[in-house]
């Protein structure tokens, strides 16, 4: 139908027998915008600071993806030059072994980056489904024991858990990803649970489990989507936790292991040139990148998720 | 600072001349009002009604200069009291409003802020804008709460807003309206969320207390029976224009446009009762109760008969929605048994087979609620269609066609999500989805209730033409009465969780009632500008004759 038609069914239906007709309405209600055309309406009005998030997390993802045909060497190949200095060969040099720290730099994106990702979906998918199912369980026995255990593994310090799991189980990847999200899902279960018991209350819910829908239809289809907002920007806020702590235990020894290339244990392999500052500045400068892209990811990760809440909160004026 | 009652009764206090509001939506600024003229006289109360979306509470706002976000006023003059509104500054017109302009909203609950106690918020304006002092006002605010006749007037102030009861609450907005004496209250809806007993209490308390302080208002509603009671004048509007303007009682008698005379028909539905012994569900003695409270529902036994509508009426906290609970196994009775077509139903929802879950199916109050909101109408309809039917794909699609040409729509609004859909569409949707599942008996929780007259009388109608063709059986909650006139054969009234009365439509609306029918009944709002009046009177005599 052209605006016209709409119109002229609006005037024609006017007020004769009827009074009311739901077809007339049709034409005060506008159609859906694409997928495709909201992400760019989102996107013109983003503030620079989440513009600048974006560009940043873009350009990392690109690295990690591309790392063995941008790194110009590679991720462990050992050159007969430790703590070389820079250079045109070794842009930042070498380190302790004799490896070029720019092509570890670039593999880093990918382990650290990666590994981070999968452990934070992976605790979003325990603790989120778990948070859900409690909430639709609401004060059983089920949401009892969940929300108590939950309780009992956040009542332990995280960092000093995990060092005492690790050593315990020994320290591979594997290990890392399972015990980390484990640990963090406990935050997921805590704002999956609150935030869903706002949505179990409502009639379509109840009209679901009326319609004999299974547990796992209502968490996935009736729930799941209606708290995505909150539960995408925690995911952001997660992600740069679980970064952190994988570069902690990296840095204190039992988190990527050896040669896989990692931010954290760059930044604890060389912070020994640290203290050549007065004598080469850009010696002292190398176990500094590693943690400068640490903090360049998570700041740029904030500042998309800081306009993702404000998005999706309502905070609008 | 207090320079009203500078006037007489009869002098013009508010003219708005030419008025054209924008509101922004889609990238655009549409119309909202369309040039609207109102004239409003100290002393005066005027209606104003119409179906929503017709610019009625933006009008109400724009009398205080106001216009909500995403508004603007764009031209036209709003004279109040000789001071042109447009022209003063902000801060000039925030000084008015709250002192010389009082506005009572729709939702009291939402209104007042929890933390505060009553009285403290009653007297807020008054004393922060210096027309009274503190106990001044509060001494002033008690009086107040007496005129309204609250209850324990000198006490009730000292509640927290969740302590006293939704009717109490709306006295309550009225009472901080009317403290700073202003010259203009705008009430807009202010009784629709209430019930009707409760109705009638706070519309007469209104009406007193406006008359007493010879305070000019603007009552906004959709209620025509309501405004006739509270208006001088009424002013009909529609797509933010001027459909008619009369004094009540000369346009209750002769409406002179199409529009106004449709307003007043909605009432007209009436479906001829029939009787029927074919019973499809019996609840038999049910108790029920939730954990660890009292009973909350006390031996009730109703039978419904096959393709036949049996209206459940009574107020708030009846036990009307606690029997459609017991009905579909949401909360499993502790006594009594549920049978349908004679056999047993299992007491709860997981004891019962795909089979007797489809055959019961419910439409709700809210349909905004009752649809998830990040599900499009063909996931809403076509779920029960794969869950119950297993229809797949194409088959699937034809049918939910099929339904949505039932309930009068079409397939534009196949990819729609519920925001996007108006008030009777949504309930329209809620319709289509309870008939995907092919049901024999559909449960309707105050289906009607939440929308405007007009609407509300296509969806009866849809409901009526439904059962006619399909051989439904309604189960039909309402506390509406002229909704239980237009759709029902039999009628259960009940009250604290008892039946109190059960029979045909014609029996239960026909004297002698048993007192509290009579009292639902005598509280339903009727088009005569005196109903209230006489009501009151009758209620006032048979209160001072000692039985």
């Amino acid at each position: 139908m052209t605006d016209q038609d709409k119109n002229t069914v609006e005037e024609s239906t006017g007020l004769g027998d009827e009074g009311y007709s739901a077809a007339a309405e049709v034409g005060l209600i506008k159609a859906r915008r694409t997928f495709s055309e909201n992400v760019w309406r989102g996107l013109k009005s983003a503030p620079p600071s989440a513009l600048f998030g974006l560009v940043v997390i873009a350009l990392y993802i690109f690295f990690a993806i591309f790392a063995p045909w941008l790194a110009p060497h590679g991720e462990a190949e050992i050159f007969p030059m430790s703590y070389a200095p820079w250079s045109d060969e070794f842009i930042f040099g070498t380190d302790q072994l004799g490896r070029d720290v720019l092509s570890r730099l670039i593999y880093g994106a990918r382990n650290t980056v990666g590994i981070a990702f999968i452990t934070t979906l992976l605790a979003f998918i325990i603790g989120g489904g778990l948070g859900i199912t409690a909430a639709i369980n609401n004060n059983g026995w089920l949401d009892n024991l969940l929300s108590r255990s939950v309780d009992v593994l956040m009542a332990i310090p995280s960092l000093i858990f995990a060092l005492i799991l690790l050593s315990m189980f020994g320290a591979n990847t594997l290990n890392l990803i399972l015990i980390i999200a484990v640990l963090d899902s406990t935050r997921v279960f805590r704002i999956a649970r609150a935030v869903s018991l706002n949505v179990v209350v409502m009639d379509y819910v109840e009209a679901a489990r009326l319609r004999g829908e299974k547990m796992f239809w209502i968490l996935y289809r009736e729930i799941l989507p209606n708290i995505m907002p909150p539960l995408v920007a925690e995911f952001g806020l997660r992600f740069c936790f679980v970064f952190l702590t994988i570069a902690a235990l990296s840095f204190l020894g039992v988190g990527i292991q050896p040669p896989t290339a990692d931010w954290g244990s760059m930044v604890r392999e060389n912070a020994g040139l640290i203290q050549f500052a007065e004598y080469d500045l850009t010696a002292a400068l190398t176990p500094m990148l590693p943690a400068a892209a640490i903090a360049l990811l998570t700041v740029a990760v904030n500042f998309v998720v800081d306009w993702f809440l404000h998005k999706s909160s309502g905070l609008k004026d | 600072m207090n320079n009203q009652s500078s006037g007489k009764k009869g002098d013009i206090l508010l003219e708005m001349r030419d008025i054209v509001i924008d509101g922004y939506s889609d990238d655009r600024w549409h119309e909202i009002i369309k040039g609207v003229d109102l004239t409003l006289r100290r002393g005066e109360v005027m209606g104003l009604i119409g179906e929503s979306g017709a610019g009625k509470s933006t009008l109400g706002l724009a009398a205080m200069g106001y216009a909500r976000a995403g508004c603007r006023i764009t031209s036209g003059t709003i004279i109040f009291d000789g001071m042109d509104l447009m022209k003063k500054s902000e801060a000039a017109k925030r000084a008015l409003r709250g002192t010389r302009i009082a506005y009572v909203a729709q939702s009291a609950a939402a209104s007042f802020n929890p933390a505060h106690q009553l009285i403290e918020q009653t007297v807020e304006a008054t004393v922060r804008r210096g027309i009274k002092s503190e106990a001044e006002a509060k001494a002033d605010a008690r009086q107040l709460y007496r005129d309204l006749q609250l209850p324990h007037p000198d006490t009730i102030g000292e509640r927290y807003p969740h302590q006293v009861s939704g009717g109490q609450l709306q006295r309550i907005m009225t009472a901080m309206a009317m403290s700073p004496r202003p010259d203009l209250i705008i009430f807009d809806e202010p009784t629709t969320a209430l019930d009707v007993t409760t109705q009638v209490e706070v519309l007469a308390a209104m009406k007193r207390i406006v008359d007493h302080f010879n305070t000019a208002a603007i009552y906004i509603t959709h209620d025509l029976a309501v405004v006739a009671q509270m208006a001088d004048v009424i002013k009909v509007l529609r797509y933010g224009e001027t459909i008619e303007d009369a004094d009540t009682r000369k346009m209750l008698a002769q409406p002179e446009k199409e529009y106004t005379k449709s307003l007043w028909s909605v009432r007209s539905i009436e479906k001829p009762e029939e009787r029927s012994d074919d019973v499809i569900l019996r609840v038999d003695h049910v108790d029920a109760s939730y954990t660890g409270s009292a009973k909350v529902l006390d031996d009730v036994t109703i039978e419904v008969p096959r393709g036949h509508t049996v209206a459940i009426v009574g107020e708030s906290g009846s036990g009307k929605s606690t029997t459609a609970r017991a009905i579909t196994g949401l909360l499993p009775p502790s006594r009594g048994q549920i049978l349908f077509n004679g056999k047993p139903l299992p007491p709860t929802l997981s004891g019962r087979n795909i089979e007797q879950l489809q055959k019961i199916q419910m439409i709700y109050q809210m349909a905004d609620t009752a649809m998830n909101p990040r599900h499009t109408v063909r996931d809403i309809i076509g779920r029960p269609l794969e869950f119950y039917l297993g229809l797949q794909g194409k088959e699937r699609d034809r049918r939910l066609l099929e339904l949505l040409e039932m309930i009068e729509l079409n397939e534009s609004f196949v990819d729609r999500l519920p925001a996007e859909l108006s008030g009777g569409q949504k309930q329209r949707i809620c319709i289509a989805r309870a008939l995907a599942a092919n049901p024999d008996l559909i449960i309707c929780d105050e289906v009607t209730s939440a929308l405007d007259q007009i609407v509300q009388k296509g969806i009866l109608e849809l409901l009526l033409r439904l059962q006619r063709e399909l051989n439904l059986t309604y189960i039909f909650i309402t506390h509406d009465i002229a909704t239980v006139k237009a759709i029902s054969d039999q009628i259960v009234v009940m009250l604290q969780g008892r039946v109190v009365e059960q029979g045909m439509k014609s029996e239960i609306l026909s004297p002698p009632y048993p007192e509290y029918t009579e009292l639902l009944l005598s509280s339903v709002p009727e088009m005569d500008p005196d109903w209230l009046d006489d009501l009151l009177k009758a209620r006032g005599e048979a209160a001072s004759t000692p039985n």
